[in-house]
């Protein structure tokens, strides 16, 4: 077509933390005034794919900046699909110096098609004109088979795709893309695709075809006829001798095209027994008028049955398929991938209501970048029910008011982060550069989401934070607050056996109440709310004690301690999955004695951190240091290692955020094998702005400070609120 | 051309159009009937009829005076001036038990003012139940009077049927009033009337008995846009002094029923039209054309030489998927003589392929249309496979010589400039035949039936779209489904609704 997909695989440098261990040979070292381990930046290798879509007529300047891009490559061949394959062979091949592989289109459109669906959360939607906002994004699904394909290319391609490698092409039409651009230059004198759409949205069909009305005249309303249906496309072209408006001609066509289309869809659809079609091609490739025409179609010859779904990575289907194909050695598909929001463009609503400058924008080059993430995400296997589950408690595109408030809650925010990511560099000379540039693109990203709040699939405060670490990512400064994990981390080390002597002090019932408070107050420590990290900011020694002191007094917000009481007194939990939130006293003074207390019950715990960064969030390898250093001062924990009762995990995430159906594999499997009947979830982005209505088949505690007045308000508390939710799933 | 409207309350109607939410309304009515005060179903067995005799039977060669039926206006009409001033024929009073339909539309008129739906409602709750009382309770009804019309009105043909009798005695001929001798004697010895209405001499059915009575069945048609010209020919002609009620079905029945009424003052009494089509298919099938058969279908219809239509015996008609191609199409399944359903429909029919042939070649009639596509040659507009794939496409079983896209070719500015108007007409009916064709496998996959009857006056001289959808469907289905065409292809709405005025079963 016009437009030029590539794909291509490239590995990309990144600065990354790590943590390590001192040496601790000399025993007898004072180690108060020392930080508990050591934090190097180093340079690490990951991979990453990049889907460049642009107009062909930028071909050559596109080419220069994949040879710009492409360093280090070993790649001699690189994967085309479509017509241009033929096109633009020789000026790839000479520019690039890499030989051009031609693959077959179809498979490569499904290839690409299954990728997406497993890899992109949000990458499905259904369009509603009407509705605000007009994307409706799908949850993924965990079965993504099977399903049916509608590709409108110049023609329409029926598929029907039943695994990975079975597809079957079950029918087409040759009345597609190809026929509302040809005729529609016959009809209207109008060469231009975008053009005829823009001329289809301002016409008005029914002086064309022969409605239902025309026929029946006003006796329509009293059979209970809708006037409106078109009885007869171009019908009144035939009988009336007159002058017919370009725009009401293009606009009948592209009735009388999805339509056509729709109709097939769902003739097919029913005769698969298939109840998704996801609709592709030029065609379709996020038009609004192009998927409302069509999504009506469906609904109207299913009356409701199947649903119309579109992508929002259609364009790359074929480029990302091609590039699976010629990858398959390297089998792309035993790693999970997750889409970079830094570096992807995001959907642009093509809307012809929109200038062409806006327009060129999305046309002409758009971007699309996914990580590859170190090991596989599976579902929690103790989720209810996995189609179901969506771990967002709030849709932003949903929901106007929330958005305005996040959005301008992390605008404000920004001068803080990009301090603190100077501050995180102070040896590096460039490390001012490289945060306004950072400044520049999360600022840039959250005006696009102003307009265009489903750019990035369904908006929620969690793909806003997600955003963020990204673009920290991209311009290296992999953990901005390294630095302040490790001496809250050094801090709360030396704390840690007071807390535990006064914990074992206490009665029964007195400890049970005042380890869930430990937990709390170690939950104030979070660099992610602006109420708090103002006031560490301005005052580092803000204690243990005195955050206590400022958490909401019982009854909480939501409270359900007293059931949580009652269940403690019966029989120990098997194995407890914990899901931990921050590094210093979070982790080490708040969760450590509770999970002391399990393990002293015969509760075997599960720890699961993140694997990689995210604010002060605690992460994997830090939770290892830790946990050691625990040990050395606790022989509970200390045996509970040893004889792996307490086991150390990442959850395969770098957000502040949990997304249950995308956690680590080596995560689920132990879940599994150890039978974990409770889950507990700490901390506002885990417990709140996910997950919060998250079902799961065991015991689970939700526990959570809300440290942002606007959301306690919301939710009818105040700043500091407690949220304490203990659930027991239904019989 | 006729199409079939979505009347038929258990249907859905063809294409969704604009996005209006009326639309909505409709798709909630399926499989319920729509109370309608112009109710669309005359009662099924005891239809309005004209016979109005059971009312006081000897009413109909009651002679009446000339001077009651209005002077007659020179007419420019295509019905000439003599068709007038018939003698006889009662005054429809007696229908109505009292009251005039004129009497009651213009009380109604008194009541609403402002017209409109109370209108409707006026004239029917007025009068029309009393007379279906009044007709419960008398004996059967007399026989049927002449003439005998069967009308299907739709949105770009009018089709008549005509039934004349062979058999009049010579005391009929005799009794026989002028008006209805210079109807027939008109309509029989020409074969076209003014400029636009044509009667197909081919398609008469000849020495056929119906209701006892002997005679030819004439077939004609002319544009649904002359209908306004047709009424007044009425109006002027005294049609009311007949006697007769048109039966009527198409979606034209309800859009013209006021003015037949108000202009010429005619009671149309409205069938409903899938009804009137599967009658009139089952009957116009058994009684065959002419000591040949009705039904036939085409050897090698892709090989122009070794090509033949051959003669098909629908002995075992059931099921039957019916496909309808007017000016939109209709899809029905067929399970028996009242047991069948609207499976869908496409507003990608025969208005369709006119509508853009007029707008791409500037052509005016549909006979021109097809001329034109005969000469051209659709590859030059439309994207083969082969364009795409330069040969077969074997991943897909997609042979070279199929249509990857319709028009595909005219995306391209130099291709647009080399094509013919012919090369146009010919794609323009290659897309809507195959799409038809492609629906209707569909169809009779889903429900299951394997014989496909297609019929509709878009297949009027229309060799290359027959030959082409017996090919298409034959070799998508790799041999599963036979499709069959019919002779008398867009007239059965009409013979039905006829059949309904005789109340044949």
């Amino acid at each position: 077509g016009s437009l030029t997909k590539l794909a291509y695989y490239s590995t990309v440098q990144h600065k990354v933390a790590k943590v390590r261990s001192f040496d601790h040979s000399g025993k007898d070292t004072e180690r108060d005034h020392e930080p508990p381990y050591e934090i190097s930046v180093q340079e690490e290798i990951t991979a990453r794919l990049h889907f460049i879509k642009f107009e062909n007529t930028y071909i050559e300047a596109c080419l220069d900046f994949i040879k710009d891009h492409l360093v280090n490559t070993e790649t001699k061949v690189i994967q085309a699909t479509g017509g241009g394959a033929y096109k633009f062979k020789d000026l790839i091949e000479e520019k690039l110096r890499l030989k051009v592989d031609k693959e077959d289109v179809m498979t490569c459109l499904i290839k690409g098609c299954n990728f997406v669906l497993k890899n992109i959360p949000h990458e499905a939607f259904v369009y509603q004109k009407d509705s605000d906002p007009e994307f409706r994004f799908q949850t993924n699904h965990p079965h993504i088979f099977p399903y049916l394909l509608v590709n409108i290319g110049s023609g329409v391609s029926i598929v029907k795709v039943e695994t990975e490698d079975r597809f079957e092409w079950v029918g087409g039409s040759s009345i597609g893309g190809g026929t509302f651009w040809g005729l529609g230059a016959l009809l209207t004198k109008t060469k231009k695709f975008d053009e005829l759409l823009h001329l289809a949205s301002r016409g008005q069909h029914s002086n064309v075809d022969m409605l239902v009305r025309d026929v029946y005249g006003g006796a329509h309303q009293t059979l209970g006829l809708s006037g409106n249906l078109i009885a007869s496309s171009f019908g009144k072209s035939a009988t009336a001798d007159q002058e017919f408006s370009k725009e009401d001609m293009a606009k009948s066509l592209l009735h009388m095209i999805s339509n056509d289309i729709g109709q097939l869809a769902c003739l097919h659809a029913r005769l698969h027994s298939l109840d998704r079609v996801y609709f592709g091609g030029f065609f379709i490739r996020g038009h609004p008028v192009t998927m409302r025409t069509i999504t009506y179609s469906i609904n109207f010859f299913s009356k409701g049955e199947v649903q119309a779904l579109f992508l929002r990575h259609e364009g790359y289907l074929g480029a990302i398929g091609a590039f699976l194909k010629g990858a398959e050695q390297d089998n792309p598909n035993q790693y999970s991938w997750g889409e970079n929001y830094a570096c992807s463009s995001g959907l642009m609503s093509a809307s012809p209501e929109l200038g062409p400058a806006q327009r060129a924008r999305s046309g002409t080059f758009d971007l699309l970048e996914m990580d590859r993430l170190e090991r596989p995400l599976v579902n929690l296997p103790l989720l209810l029910d996995p189609p179901s589950y969506v771990p967002d408690t709030v849709d932003l595109t949903d929901d106007a008011l929330a958005r305005k408030y996040w959005l301008t809650c992390f605008e404000e925010a920004l001068d803080g982060v990009v301090k603190r990511a100077v501050a995180s560099q102070p040896d590096s000379v460039d490390a001012a550069e490289r945060a306004e540039k950072f400044r520049q693109k999360y600022w840039n990203k959250l005006q696009t989401l102003r307009q265009q709040p489903f750019a990035y699939g369904t908006l929620t405060v969690r793909s806003l934070l997600d955003t963020r670490e990204h673009c920290l990512n991209e311009f290296n400064f992999p953990d901005p607050y390294s630095k302040v994990k490790q001496r809250e981390n050094g801090v709360a080390l030396r704390c840690f056996p007071g807390v535990v002597r006064s914990l074992d002090a206490l009665g029964w019932e007195d400890r049970q109440l005042a380890l869930v408070k430990g937990l709390l107050a170690g939950n104030v420590f979070d660099w992610g709310a602006k109420a708090v990290s103002d006031v560490l900011e301005s005052d580092p020694y803000f204690g243990f004690e005195e955050a206590k002191r400022k958490l909401q007094e019982r009854p909480w917000l939501v409270d359900s301690y007293s059931e949580w009481l009652r269940r403690l007194k019966g029989p120990p939990h098997k194995c407890a999955l914990i899901f931990a939130d921050n590094s210093g006293i979070d982790i080490i003074l708040g969760v450590f004695p509770f999970v002391r207390e399990l393990l002293l019950r015969g509760t075997e715990v599960i720890l699961a951190c993140n694997s990689g960064p995210a604010l002060n969030d605690v992460t994997h390898s830090e939770s290892l240091i830790v946990a050691e250093r625990i040990a050395g001062m606790d022989p509970v924990v200390h045996s509970a290692l040893r004889e792996e009762r307490l086991l150390l995990v990442q959850t395969g995430s770098s957000s502040p955020c949990l997304d249950l159906s995308r956690l680590d594999k080596g995560l689920a499997a132990l879940v599994r094998e150890r039978g974990a009947d409770l889950v507990v979830i700490e901390g506002m982005g885990r417990a709140v702005h996910t997950n919060y209505h998250a079902a799961l088949r065991c015991e689970s505690l939700k526990l959570a400070v809300i440290k942002n007045t606007w959301l306690a308000e919301r939710l009818g508390g105040r700043l500091f609120s407690v949220i304490f939710k203990y659930e027991v799933p239904a019989e | 051309m006729r199409r079939l409207g979505p009347f038929h309350p258990r249907v859905h109607w063809a294409a969704p159009p604009s996005l209006s939410s009326g639309l909505h309304r409709l798709l909630f009515l399926r499989g319920t009937r729509i109370p309608s005060s112009t109710t669309l179903s005359p009662p099924r067995h005891d239809s309005l009829s004209l016979d109005g005799g059971t009312v006081n039977p000897p009413r109909v060669r009651e002679p009446t005076g000339r001077e009651a039926f209005g002077p007659s206006p020179a007419s420019s009409d295509w019905l000439p001036a003599r068709w007038r001033n018939g003698r006889g024929g009662r005054p429809r009073a007696r229908l109505c038990s009292g009251w005039t339909a004129a009497e009651e539309f213009s009380r109604a008129r008194t009541l609403s003012p402002h017209g409109g739906p109370s209108l409707v409602r006026g004239l029917t709750s007025g009068w029309r139940p009393r007379v279906l009382r009044k007709r419960y309770l008398r004996g059967p009804p007399a026989p049927i009077v002449f003439p005998w019309f069967g009308l299907d009105i739709g949105g770009t043909l009018v089709k008549l049927v005509y039934f004349e009798p062979k058999d009049i005695t010579a005391e009929e001929e005799e009794e026989e009033v002028e008006s209805l001798k210079s109807i027939r004697k008109y309509l029989t010895s020409n074969v076209a009337y003014g400029s636009t209405g044509i009667r197909d001499v081919h398609l008469e059915l000849k020495d056929l008995t119906l209701c006892g009575r002997k005679g030819n069945l004439h077939f004609i048609r002319f544009p649904t846009h002359d209908m306004p010209a047709f009424i007044q020919m009425g109006r002027d002609k005294n049609f009311s002094s007949l006697h007769t009620v048109f039966c009527a079905t198409g979606g034209g029945a309800y859009k013209f029923e006021q003015d037949f009424l108000t202009i010429g003052d005619l009671q149309l009494c409205k069938l409903d039209e899938l009804d009137c089509l599967i009658k009139g298919i089952l009957y116009i099938d058994s009684v065959g054309f002419n000591g040949r058969s009705q039904c036939y279908y085409f050897e090698n219809p892709a090989d122009s030489e070794k090509c033949q239509k051959l003669p098909f015996d629908l002995k075992n008609p059931y099921p039957l998927l019916l496909v309808n191609i007017g000016s939109g199409v209709s899809i029905l399944a067929v399970y028996s003589k009242d047991n069948y359903k609207r499976v869908t429909g496409t507003s990608l029919g025969g208005g369709t392929f006119f509508g853009l042939c007029c707008l791409l070649t500037g052509c005016t009639t549909f006979e021109e249309a097809l001329e034109m596509a005969s000469r051209g040659d659709s590859t030059k507009v439309d994207k083969l496979v082969r364009d795409i794939y330069g040969g077969d496409y074997e991943r897909f079983g997609l042979p070279g010589w199929a249509v990857a896209s319709s028009f595909g070719n005219m995306m391209s500015k130099e291709k647009r400039e080399a094509v013919s108007k012919e090369d146009l007409a010919r794609a323009t009916l290659i897309t809507i035949t195959n799409n038809i064709g492609s629906i209707a496998r569909m169809c009779a996959l889903n429900e299951n039936i394997n014989q496909v009857v297609f019929v509709g006056n878009f297949l009027r001289i229309n060799t290359i779209a027959m030959r082409l959808l017996a090919y298409a469907l034959d070799y998508w289905s790799k041999g599963q489904l036979k499709a069959l065409f019919s002779e008398h292809e867009g007239y059965f709405g009409a013979v039905g609704a006829l059949l309904e005025l005789l109340k044949i079963p």
